[in-house]
């Protein structure tokens, strides 16, 4: 039997703008995962710290602001200072383009956008299963 | 493995997750890990909190750790939710209402889906409490799935239970019915700024009276507004009070053997399933069962005792 996957999703930063992040949250649900939400306006020392007490496979995060190149950065900066680099970062929200190459030298795995159909982040997610399965 | 359990004494955050989680997928290495915990545990103090869906539970929790917090107390909680019986997934959003402990060290908040399980608990949350109360946490609190009737069975893992009512789901009859009523050893009446809290309070009073053996002392009925921080102290400090009477009275200690008995037999039992699964093709034996019945008429127990004596003479030539 397949490992049971973790994932938390969480939103980083000021912006309320939720429905998208509860939406990937549901459809994740959906696909059998075990989705942890812990809601809006985290600081990215709170998600680290969440993903890691709760022992996540996976950590996407949810953002709107534009504040994306400083908080995605960061937490995984704070996931590799906890020992926890294993953990598999991804995002989503309204990200430039041009951002792109910036976030993924950071150690994002994978940024989707606005119209991304589930089914490319599901297969993200089973893409990294073997990654995550130890 | 030593180093695991080390770890897990030391109260490495990264480690106890990771037990947990080795817990909760039942890996090889859960049984040793257990053992070697065992002795470190049955210091901590084990809450279970539970009611229905949208009673309040997660926030009231939120406003009792900061409480406990305030005394010093380490505490860790186990948020369960349900798991999807179409899928296998779960939201998990209990702790959302508990995020503001996220950076206190003191705190630490898991969140487990009841993966199939029935009763408002996980089939892991016993074994998880091991590891909780072998990391040194003083206070460890269960958080049950939103229950209905007779979801009872965080009964059978906790010290004391605080049963989270709210006004609006029926009159003295519902309280006075098997189940979930039967459980409570605190009684809270949350949403206490909403109409009919009151006469649930009385009416609560009034069912338990009837329970109340006369020599102890009556099951608190607490109210609360848990969003406006209304009634906390008054929780605590009945549950405090609630908790040195059943240590006093020695159904503390009652509890937690009848709870070790409870766990023995489950064990034992689920091995000697898994015996008969691994070792007598039970699959395929019930298969022929079930087709001798349909399609041969025979009859369904003494079919059933023939082919036990015969898996009983085969364990035995063993």
């Amino acid at each position: 039997m397949n490992k049971k996957l973790r994932i938390l999703i969480a939103k980083p930063g000021l912006d309320g703008h939720d429905r998208g992040a509860k939406y990937v949250a549901r459809a994740l649900k959906d696909a059998g995962y075990e989705v942890i939400y812990t809601g809006i306006r985290q600081s990215p020392e709170a998600i680290a710290q969440t993903a890691i007490q709760e022992d996540v496979d996976f950590v996407g995060l949810s953002l709107l602001s534009g504040a994306h190149n400083e908080l995605f950065p960061r937490v995984v900066q704070l996931l590799r200072e906890k020992q926890a680099s294993d953990i598999i970062v991804f995002g989503g929200g309204v990200i430039p383009e041009s951002d792109m190459p910036f976030l993924k030298e950071q150690g994002i795995a994978a940024i989707f956008t606005p119209g991304t159909s589930i089914a490319a982040i599901i297969e993200f997610i089973e893409a990294n299963r073997p990654r995550v399965s130890h | 493995m030593k180093d695991l359990t080390q770890q897990i004494l030391n109260g490495d955050i990264r480690s106890i997750a990771r037990a947990i989680s080795i817990v909760e997928n039942n890996a090889p290495l859960k049984e040793p890990l257990l053992d070697e915990l065992y002795p470190f545990c049955g210091k901590a103090m084990i809450w279970g909190i539970t009611g229905a869906p949208g009673a309040g539970k997660s926030t009231l929790l939120d406003r009792i750790i900061a409480a406990e917090r305030e005394q010093q107390r380490r505490v860790a909680v186990i948020a369960v939710d349900p798991t999807s019986p179409f899928t296998g997934g779960a939201i998990l959003g209990d702790r959302l209402r508990m995020q503001r402990h996220a950076l206190d060290s003191g705190v630490f908040i898991r969140s487990m889906a009841s993966r199939g399980y029935l009763g408002g608990i996980a089939g892991a949350t016993r074994d998880v409490i091991k590891v909780f109360d072998a990391a040194g946490y003083d206070l460890i609190i269960i958080e049950t799935i939103g229950v209905g009737q007779s979801e009872v069975e965080v009964v059978s893992l906790a010290d004391m239970i605080l049963l989270v009512l709210v006004p609006g789901l029926g009159d003295e009859i519902q309280a006075l019915k098997a189940g979930i009523m039967e459980i409570g050893d605190i009684f809270i009446i949350n949403k206490k700024d909403r109409e009919g809290a009151v006469k649930l309070k009385t009416e609560v009073e009034y069912v338990l009276r009837f329970k109340n053996e006369s020599s102890a002392p009556p099951n608190p009925v607490i109210m609360t507004a848990a969003t406006l921080n209304e009634g906390i102290a008054e929780v605590i400090a009945a549950a405090e009070q609630y908790f040195q009477y059943l240590t006093d009275s020695g159904q503390l200690e009652q509890r937690r053997r009848q709870r070790l008995r409870q766990e023995f037999y489950d064990i034992v039992l689920t091995k000697i399933q898994q015996v008969v699964e691994n070792h007598y093709n039970l699959t395929q034996k019930v298969e022929r069962l079930v087709e001798l019945v349909v399609e041969h008429h025979e009859k369904p127990y003494a079919l059933i005792e023939k082919h036990l004596n015969s898996i009983l003479k085969e364990i035995e030539q063993r």
